[in-house]
């Protein structure tokens, strides 16, 4: 089965470069790329006026199987993140049971292999049970499959177990991504703490919450030489962190989210639950601040943190609603609409960010377009536009805050292993 | 003229003429009251639904009565919180209610936001009697009753709330009520029971209470709960008493015809000094009589009255 991506703006991070030049796959692989390539038999896409990028790649998603399919599968998740465009996402081990196992990892691998429409790395837990309190058996589920570990939001708050954490994932040779904040200074808190949860009387989380224990962590990974990635920065202060330690040479890299470069809290005004996330959404200064951490490249990749919940979970009192919400579908839009047309990035980086950066980060053999490779590619429209509208999902949940809001620049067409798995917003199994 | 808002949640967004409006007509409601039978046939037929999943006897009473003096028809719900940590929600109890022809739902809820959303849910009008931390519109609206009364004007007065501001639904509606009527709010208590940004609230933080008290025509005492120190948001209610507790030496800092109010219920001697809460400057008791009074005229306006 062979495809040609004719006339497609080419967008290669590897080689950091932009070229208008044909694709040809052949049997799951990129078998060429170059000007004017003949069909020779294959099936023709016309990707004129389009980006063609490698297939975008999401490092922090919630697919909540096995344990909350109500909100969730690895059938509907890899679905959202299809139809979002992205053709490989790594999954958070906080499902119940949790995945602090390669029996949990291994069961992941087997059913996004059977059911999923997307590539699906598992990543596991840090310590057993995410509690906190024992390691986890890190070398079995890196055998197994796993390709980082992260207790996500329930963070290592005992700092010699989280040192001990980064020791041996660094003897592994593996990325710990911490969710960093200190439960501490959080406790209790539904927002960021500032102007508004004081006029809507919400309890706030503070900025320091989260820059406690970025710096807690960078210390970490500068005294153990473990590679740390900082998921879902939010605050000016955490930027200025990771700034300051790369520029000291810690490994250590940062990712953001498109609701933290998109919203402020503000948006929480009226209490409507979908904007009830973790960490909160900030204030406009930190919003500014991400943007220039994005584009100095102190935050290398862009991940969604796409957590759903059940309608039934979100519709209710703010407090007693879960943290989270869905991003699979709505990323690249926010992107561009946020990031690419108002000129705080490139196509190029904004790429980067969402192909070559987290497959460096994870060590994964993707995000690149060069021949050999697993034929994994995102087109997307620049001109295509959509007013977001969550009954359109192909994901279970509809907690999204961007509902009813105007998103231009969208991914045309997500292709996984040399098959169209999604085509305009329809997701199958095309040619 | 009647309110604009189908709701009353709080006063971030009702503008001065109609906070006004309100005063104006809680004064011939507490004519009222004052009669030896007190019913008028306002509210004949209607029926006034008070929702209550916090215990609160005062405010819910208050509401009561309200009610009934404008020959409504009552019911009180006191919601089992117990219920709402097995996950009843609120949004079905409000559908029920709303489901049995509520014409004014009262609602007292834990949580900031409850009574956005109870609003949402159902059409009747929906009046906030406090949510969470957030806001607690009529028992500003009874303080600025109180206010005006005594001292004929709002615009241009010195107001300190004293105390627990970070946890004070009543400390934020006083805030909105009283700078949108043109004076000038004063804030004192221990750092960690500030909320952060307040200033941009419109009030003043005071480094000290003597700043805060300094030639004040109100001083409004806010309810110091023994819970707050058990959280370690303050070291304890001895020291509470001496750094922030009003009696009749700091009483001496404020403007000799000072008024002092409370919302309730008082922890004398701690807050507030029993000789201060009694003294000839406290409007305490009258705060609740007004109350009623500016219950009936919200029940009165929200239904329609005023409107042509």
């Amino acid at each position: 089965m062979k495809l040609l991506i004719k006339g497609g703006t080419v967008i290669d991070p590897g080689a950091g470069i932009i070229t208008e030049k044909d694709i040809l796959v052949a049997d799951g692989k990129i078998a060429k790329t170059g000007a004017n390539l003949s069909a020779g038999g294959a099936e023709v896409l016309d990707a004129g006026g389009k980006l063609v990028a490698p297939g975008l790649i999401d490092i922090h998603v919630h697919l909540r199987e096995p344990g909350y399919e109500a909100k969730e599968t690895i059938f509907s998740g890899t679905r959202a993140a299809a139809r979002g465009g992205f053709t490989t996402i790594a999954c958070m081990p906080n499902t119940n049971p949790v995945a602090d196992n390669a029996a949990i990892i291994s069961y992941i691998k087997s059913t996004a292999r059977a059911k999923g429409a997307v590539n699906v790395y598992p990543i596991g837990a840090i310590t057993k049970g995410s509690k906190g309190e024992e390691l986890a058996e890190m070398g079995d589920m890196k055998e197994a499959g796993a390709v980082a570990f992260s207790d996500d939001g329930m963070p290592v708050m005992n700092a010699g177990l989280m040192r001990r954490a980064m020791q041996y994932a660094g003897m592994l040779g593996m990325t710990i991504i911490s969710h960093c904040e200190d439960k501490n200074l959080s406790a209790g808190g539904s927002m960021h703490e500032g102007y508004m949860s004081t006029v809507l009387g919400l309890k706030g989380i503070p900025a320091s919450a989260e820059e406690a224990m970025v710096a807690r962590d960078i210390l970490l990974a500068e005294e153990t030489g473990c590679r740390v990635h900082i998921a879902h920065v939010s605050t000016a202060g955490s930027v200025r962190l990771v700034r300051e330690a790369k520029s000291r040479g810690v490994k250590v890299t940062a990712e953001v989210t498109p609701h933290h470069f998109s919203l402020t809290d503000q948006a929480v005004a009226g209490y409507d639950t979908a904007t009830k996330v973790n960490p909160p959404l900030r204030t406009a200064a930190d919003v500014a601040a991400v943007k220039e951490g994005l584009a100095d490249g102190t935050i290398d990749v862009i991940a969604t943190d796409h957590a759903p919940h059940t309608v039934e979970e979100k519709d209710m009192e703010y407090e007693r609603a879960p943290f989270g919400m869905v991003g699979l579908e709505t990323a690249v839009g926010l992107v561009w609409t946020e990031l690419v047309a108002t000129g705080v990035l490139s196509p190029l980086q904004a790429i980067t960010k969402l192909t070559l950066n987290p497959a460096l980060v994870l060590g994964i053999s993707k995000g690149t377009l060069v021949s050999g490779a697993d034929a994994d590619i995102t087109i997307i429209d620049p001109a295509l536009s959509w007013t977001v509208d969550p009954e359109q999902f192909a994901g279970k949940s509809r907690n999204s805050p961007f509902t009813g809001r105007l998103l231009k620049g969208l991914p045309y067409m997500t292709i996984v292993g040399g098959r169209v798995v999604m085509l305009k917003g329809s997701i199958g199994t095309g040619p | 003229m009647g309110l604009s808002g189908k709701d009353l949640i709080g006063l971030q967004f009702v503008p001065a003429k109609e906070i006004k409006l309100i005063l104006d007509t809680a004064t011939p409601m507490k004519e009222i009251i004052k009669r030896q039978i007190k019913k008028v046939p306002t509210l004949r037929g209607r029926s006034v639904v008070t929702v209550f999943y916090e215990a609160s006897t005062r405010t819910r009473v208050s509401f009561e009565l309200a009610a009934k003096y404008l020959s409504a028809d009552t019911v009180s719900i006191t919601a089992n919180t117990s219920s709402v940590s097995k996950g009843e929600g609120l949004k079905d109890t409000a559908r029920t209610i709303a489901a049995m022809g509520a014409d004014v739902v009262v609602l007292r809820h834990p949580m900031a936001g409850a009574a956005e959303l109870l609003a949402r849910t159902i059409e009747a009008p929906v009046i906030n009697a406090g949510d969470g931390a957030h806001e607690h519109p009529s028992q500003a609206l009874l303080d600025l009753f109180t206010v005006r009364e005594k001292k004929n004007r709002l615009d241009g007065l010195k107001v300190a709330i004293i105390g627990d501001i970070l946890h004070s639904r009543v400390a934020r509606s006083d805030i909105w009520g009283f700078t949108k009527m043109g004076a000038e709010v004063r804030l004192a208590g221990p750092a960690p029971l500030l909320p952060p940004e307040v200033e941009k609230m419109g009030a003043r933080v005071c480094a000290c209470i003597e700043e805060a008290l300094a030639d004040a025509d109100v001083i409004n005492i806010l309810r110091i709960q023994l819970e707050r120190q058990q959280q370690g948001l303050f070291p304890g209610l001895r020291e509470y008493s001496q750094l922030f507790g009003i009696n009749k030496e700091r009483l001496k800092l404020a403007a000799p015809d000072a008024l002092v109010m409370h919302p309730g219920p008082m922890n004398r001697g701690v807050e507030i000094a029993p000789d201060v809460a009694d003294g000839v400057q406290s409007v305490i008791n009258e705060q609740v009589t007004n109350g009623v009074a500016v219950r009936m005229a919200l029940l009165y306006l929200l239904t329609g009255g005023g409107n042509p």
